[in-house]
């Protein structure tokens, strides 16, 4: 952070209003390319703007026997959560705004907090479908935390033993050092299946399908939302939005941290320019191959299938990554 | 009552209420929703719970029982919203009109904006009746402002 404390605020709201502008930019692509792919015009791409302002003027409705405070409190958390998470990833060329004070196992918790507040808001709703999203959102966020933390934890482990004195749990160490510089045969392949594991985890992450479980529309009716309306709903849409973008950003910090500027020989404003776009294209590549994709081709799983799959096949290729770096070390 | 942003039309998620319709027009609203038809195309989506509708889909001519639970549905919907009639049941009652376990027709039970008649109606009828709706909410908006 250069500057004083009004630098830090504007670079602040920045990252904050361009988060949540990116999200839904995404999220409009997200549809039009879902749309082309089933042989649809689809929506504008400016149709989550839409969304938004209209959720806006919606009435919000609090049911009667909801816990009030623990409903209208859910959105603003879930939000406030996926949108610090700006803050503690790498975009762009950037280093993060706030990467002296947290680092990756701060964006684990930060990205369990919008499911946990969902699930908060859910039980507060006292609707039993919401109860239902509720319940199955817990199970999926036991599911898919295992192969996730294993994955990342392995990264980091992997890079302590090369910079033994730099803090390697740092986004932005993580970020300057992408393993594939310096692992073996061994230790690339552990890194594919470690990636590939978090592309898994991706749409799960973000419930989408076929992971939309918890929110299944067509069977409990919106599930953890369906008792929110207006503005609650417009948060909650937000957070979805910006936690896409948020993912798939730790995903290009841990893998594809490259830039493009060094490579082009550029430099001054034009370097962070490129960088920037680059960044924004691995973003919607990562997008593209974890959500877009997987969501017109499969259907959704049952709660159990989902688990099962989590626990078994996804949790061994992790582990399996694991092991491989580990032997990669040892080799 | 809010100036309507002009964004609203543009993002209208619906509800399919049945009130004891034969299921013609039912299929009718999903084939709507399919592919060949595109709803999504403006804006329009299907939506699990009427706490996120715009605009409430009525099929059916409103048996007895359903009454009550229509309007639960409408007053459960937050406002602004509009009702839309599919069919010529919910619009006069069909061949169900007169009958003794019938409440309806819909206009009967809760304020209606369009009427879309047909049995079934097409696709492309619901599509319009979805997007006139819209318009009735700004009639609605504009005399609510100059009251």
């Amino acid at each position: 952070m250069t500057g004083g404390i009004g630098a830090a605020i504007w670079q602040g709201a920045t990252v904050l209003i361009g988060g949540a502008l990116l999200g839904l930019v995404y999220k409009g692509i997200d549809r039009k390319l879902a749309a082309r792919m089933q042989a649809r015009i689809g929506p504008p791409l400016r149709q989550p703007f839409f969304d938004v302002v209209k959720l806006l003027a919606k009435e919000n409705v609090v049911p009667d026997h909801a816990i009030a405070w623990l409903f209208n409190g859910a959105p603003v958390v879930s939000l406030a959560a996926v949108s610090s998470l700006l803050f503690y990833l790498p975009l762009g060329g950037f280093a993060p705004l706030l990467g002296g004070h947290g680092d990756l196992v701060l964006v684990i918790y930060l990205l369990a907090v919008p499911a946990i507040a969902m699930m908060v808001g859910g039980f507060a709703a006292a609707s039993p479908y919401a109860s239902v999203g509720a319940q199955r959102e817990m199970v999926m966020l036991m599911s898919y935390e295992f192969p996730l933390v294993i994955a990342l934890v392995s990264i980091a482990w992997r890079l302590s033993t090369i910079l033994p004195e730099a803090s390697v749990f740092s986004l932005s160490v993580l970020a300057a050092n992408p393993l594939w510089d310096w692992v073996g045969p061994l230790g690339a392949v552990g890194l594919v299946l470690l990636a590939l594991a978090l592309l898994v985890v991706t749409p799960a992450e973000l419930s989408k399908i076929p992971f939309d479980i918890p929110e299944a529309e067509t069977e409990i009716a919106g599930g953890l939302l369906a008792e929110y309306s207006g503005r609650n709903l417009a948060l909650f849409y937000l957070a979805d939005a910006v936690k896409t973008v948020a993912m798939a950003a730790l995903l290009v910090a841990l893998f594809f941290p490259y830039g493009l500027a060094d490579r082009l020989w550029l430099s001054g404003p034009l370097a962070g320019l490129v960088d920037v776009a680059f960044f924004l294209i691995k973003v919607l590549v990562v997008v593209f191959f974890s959500v877009i994709v997987v969501r017109v081709g499969f259907a959704r799983l049952k709660i159990d299938q989902a688990a099962r799959l989590f626990w078994i096949p996804v949790t061994g290729i992790s582990l399996v990554g694991m092991v491989l770096l580990i032997l990669d070390r040892v080799a | 009552m809010r100036r309507l942003p002009r964004s609203f039309k543009r993002a209208l998620w619906v509800y399919h209420v049945a009130t004891g319709s034969c299921n013609g027009c039912d299929i009718e609203i999903v084939a709507a929703l399919t592919p060949r038809y595109d709803a999504e195309r403006f804006g329009i989506m299907l939506t699990g719970t009427p706490r996120h509708a715009d605009v409430l889909l009525v099929t059916g001519p409103v048996t007895r029982p359903m009454r009550e639970r229509l309007i639960r549905i409408y007053d459960q919907t937050p406002d602004p919203k509009a009702v839309v009639v599919v069919g010529g049941c919910g619009s006069t009652g069909g061949v169900f009109y007169d009958s003794y376990n019938v409440r309806g027709p819909v206009d009967a039970v809760v304020p209606v904006a369009v009427y879309v008649p047909g049995c079934p109606c097409r696709p492309e009828a619901i599509l319009d009746g979805v997007v006139k709706a819209a318009v009735e909410l700004e009639k609605l908006e504009r005399s609510e402002v100059s009251a």
